[in-house]
């Protein structure tokens, strides 16, 4: 596990960075990091982790980071990935960490390029649902109900539904995974590993000025995602869709906090009326009965 | 080991490019189709295909992709290569940007077109010169042969440890791209010993570093004053790679400018790019004439030859810039190049613009001006229309 | 190491490279031993890394770095860990 089974464990992605406090990513990318090892390439797009890299005095990542341009993350990973293996280095991982705008909107026509052509890349998606570098404005992978600068009435889409997305370009490995299920994660970064060709993995990534809640809740909202069944955990391995971890147990909707007590405890939710509350609870029911469709398969 | 007779080969400009390519042996190619440079993509399509070319071709699904992923390649060491035009060029843009600020050597073939709006495949020269400030350095080929020679000598100069800048090789789109001229190419161990193996690697996982992070303020003038100095050197470093190849080809062919009988022309036309063939034939009748005209031909555009530029135009009565490109709301681009270059003198320089959206210009268009310039009726700025 | 060329923009990994964050602190997490089960929770949830293991499975707070942002104590199943205001 050595998350916790090793004394004074070498961190992977040093302490004093630039990210807020009771912000996820620091975790998530140790997480990473000591799961794929020091053989690994990180390719950033601009978003909360171009910050949190600092600047030419000195990075918290222990690993060679790539900065990228918005939208061209997938394509700058396809040609480092293509040049390693070309020069021998036949185990070294390149990752791309992007946020959601540089995955589902701006970045989106590179990741389905990339994706198409099933390069030997791991895309991690860390979801803080806006873009939150620039100061929380609307991304596609906003929730319905969200308040963000550029939808303070609320954003009246719904979420872009990219786990599926991905899955439909047939590549090996989607995933979706929530910081407060670490080694559910850790065990899907391992498993993502062990395969070639383009694997994808989505992470909830609560951000406590952007959703507007106290820094010390990360990981209390991060697991009541999971266990209102709002964020589904599963993995899609090579077209099988197999639900992980205390998701397995959700397919009951008795099983399923209210999607209420998720809600409530997050200021961008805080305007909700009872009936987008409904709303946001039928629509969430709904896509479980598409889930199950998916087991039975 | 010297070669007697050269091999000469009937090729289109975009195959001369392409044949060129497979010499230099890159080891990551990208890029995404777009009129007039597709039977440059083809033809490196079917020696990647057939064995020819070993490399990785990644079929992008857009230019802003297409250098992205030379970009990443050529960070961890590969010898990397890009070709595009117009649209493609422009849409690119961000990250040629990327690689200029980044200083990572790399060589893109821009076979020049015109932008929209309108639409327009024809050739002029836009796309090609409103990369000036990406910290590219940039050449212009008159002809396929140059396409060619360029095309090799781009490698070595970008990867030059005085240098380590992007070098962006332009040939005018259809003119030279689909023109099919006689050429002379170096055997394969030549250009072999002309280009070294690339030394430039920045992705050690012993050494971790992170490559392009943010540069405060008081960082980030630095590193662009370090870019400055680099193309500063590029000057030198050009023309002694030039005068190597010269002697490697056998080729009279160097330089960051070309003076085609300028050295005792007291009127005389600057140009870039193809045209400039038209131009020393214009020029070769104003002569059988009894004028004296002359040409000085740009052949490297960035870093722009200042010094040269001077010390052949000084002694000028008249200078006439033909421009395939226009700065709109201040002139056309080279014109504002030589200027700038020629600050302080007396010499006077007007401006032609021609050719825009692939407008046809002949050595009769040039003759014509030039009668107008020594009979004084040239204005400062004429538009061929 | 890499032969980086003169003058380009790189950074190389450094231990607080965005400062000594514990200055960013405005409550600090103080664990109470007598009450610490070594379960780890705190350790593996602590945002910034910022939590050591020692031999005997007993968590530390890296105070130079500790931004206070409070999941340590939210997390501790036994209220080990409380945020106490810090006068600086």
């Amino acid at each position: 596990m050595t998350l916790i089974t090793v004394p004074k464990r070498q961190i992977k992605f040093l302490r004093g960075n630039a990210a807020c406090p009771g912000c996820p990513i620091p975790k998530e990318l140790d997480i990473l990091l000591e799961e794929l090892g020091e053989k690994t390439v990180l390719v950033v797009p601009a978003s909360c982790t171009t910050v949190i890299m600092g600047d030419t005095s000195g990075m918290p990542s222990t690993v060679p980071v790539v900065h990228s341009a918005f939208a061209a993350a997938p394509a700058i990973a396809s040609g480092i990935v293509r040049q390693l293996r070309m020069r021998g280095d036949k185990d070294a991982t390149v990752v791309v960490w992007a946020g959601d705008g540089g995955t589902a909107d701006i970045g989106f026509a590179s990741l389905s390029g990339a994706a198409e052509r099933n390069e030997d890349i791991l895309y991690v998606c860390y979801d803080n649902e806006a873009y939150m570098n620039t100061g929380i404005q609307r991304s596609s992978l906003t929730p319905h109900g969200a308040w963000t600068t550029t939808t303070p009435e609320g954003k009246r889409e719904f979420k872009k539904p990219m786990p599926f997305i991905m899955a439909e370009h047939k590549i090996p490995y989607v995933a979706t995974a929530s910081i407060a299920y670490p080694f559910d994660y850790q065990a899907k970064v391992r498993k993502a590993k062990s395969i070639h060709g383009f694997r994808y993995i989505h992470l909830l990534s609560p951000c406590p000025p952007g959703w507007r809640f106290d820094s010390s809740l990360t990981v209390e909202i991060a697991k009541l995602a999971v266990e209102t069944g709002i964020w589904p955990l599963f993995e899609i391995e090579y077209g099988e869709f197999r639900l992980t971890s205390v998701s397995k147990t959700l397919l009951d909707k008795s099983k399923r906090k209210p999607v209420e007590e998720y809600l409530k405890l997050q200021g961008r939710f805080s305007k909700l009326k009872p009936e987008d509350i409904k709303r946001i609870q039928d629509y969430v029911d709904e896509m479980w009965e598409e889930i199950a469709q998916m087991v039975k398969k | 080991m010297q070669v007697l007779k050269r091999k000469s080969l009937a090729l289109v400009g975009n195959h001369a490019v392409a044949y060129a390519i497979k010499q230099a042996k890159p080891q990551v190619l990208a890029v995404y189709p777009i009129t007039p440079q597709t039977t440059m993509l083809e033809k490196l399509s079917e020696y990647i295909s057939n064995g020819e070319l070993k490399a990785e071709l990644i079929r992008v699904e857009s230019e802003h992709s297409a250098l992205a992923a030379i970009y990443g390649a050529a960070l961890a060491g590969a010898r990397v290569f890009t070709a595009t035009a117009s649209q493609g060029l422009l849409y690119m843009t961000e990250m040629i940007y990327w690689a200029g600020g980044q200083r990572v050597p790399m060589v893109a073939a821009v076979a020049t077109r015109a932008i929209a709006e309108p639409w327009s495949i024809w050739d002029d020269h836009q796309d090609f010169v409103s990369k000036r400030d990406a910290i590219w350095i940039q050449m212009m080929a008159e002809n396929v042969q140059e396409a060619y020679d360029l095309t090799i000598q781009a490698f070595r100069i970008s990867e030059d440890e005085r240098v380590i800048l992007p070098v962006m090789m332009g040939f005018d789109g259809f003119i030279l791209t689909h023109t099919m001229e006689r050429i002379e190419v170096l055997e394969d161990w030549e250009v072999d010993s002309f280009l070294p193996p690339r030394n430039f690697n920045l992705i050690d996982f012993s050494d971790p570093i992170g490559i392009g992070p943010i540069a405060t303020p008081d960082e980030y003038i630095k590193y662009r004053y370090e870019a400055k100095k680099a193309m500063d050197r590029a000057k030198g470093v050009i023309e002694e790679i030039m005068r190597e190849y010269e002697k490697l080809s056998g080729r009279k062919q160097y330089g960051l400018v070309e003076c085609y009988k300028c050295e005792d022309a007291k009127y005389v036309f600057v140009t870039m790019g193809a045209w400039s063939g038209d131009a020393k034939v214009a020029v070769d009748r104003l002569r059988n004439e009894g004028l004296e005209v002359g040409l000085l031909k740009i052949r490297v555009f960035r870093p722009f030859p200042k010094e040269k530029v001077r010390e052949y135009l000084n002694s000028m009565k008249e200078v006439v810039v033909f421009d395939r490109a226009v700065s709109y709301g201040s002139g056309g681009v080279l014109a504002n190049e030589v200027k700038a270059a020629m600050y302080g003198s007396n010499v006077n320089i007007h401006s032609v613009i021609a050719g825009l959206g692939g407008k046809d210009v002949r050595p009769l268009h040039f003759q014509q001006v030039m009668y107008d310039l020594i009979n004084g009726k040239l204005e400062e700025e004429r538009w061929l229309l | 190491m890499i032969k980086v060329p003169e003058g380009i923009p790189i950074a190389r990994p450094k231990l607080g490279s965005a400062g000594h964050t514990g200055n960013w602190r405005v409550e600090k997490p103080v664990i109470d031993y007598s009450k610490c089960t070594k379960c780890r929770l705190c350790i593996l949830y602590c945002p910034e890394n910022t939590i050591d293991m020692l031999e005997d499975y007993l968590p530390q707070i890296d105070y130079d770095y500790c931004k206070g942002c409070g999941v340590c104590a939210q997390v501790c199943p036994t209220h080990a860990i409380q945020m106490v205001m810090e006068v600086k």
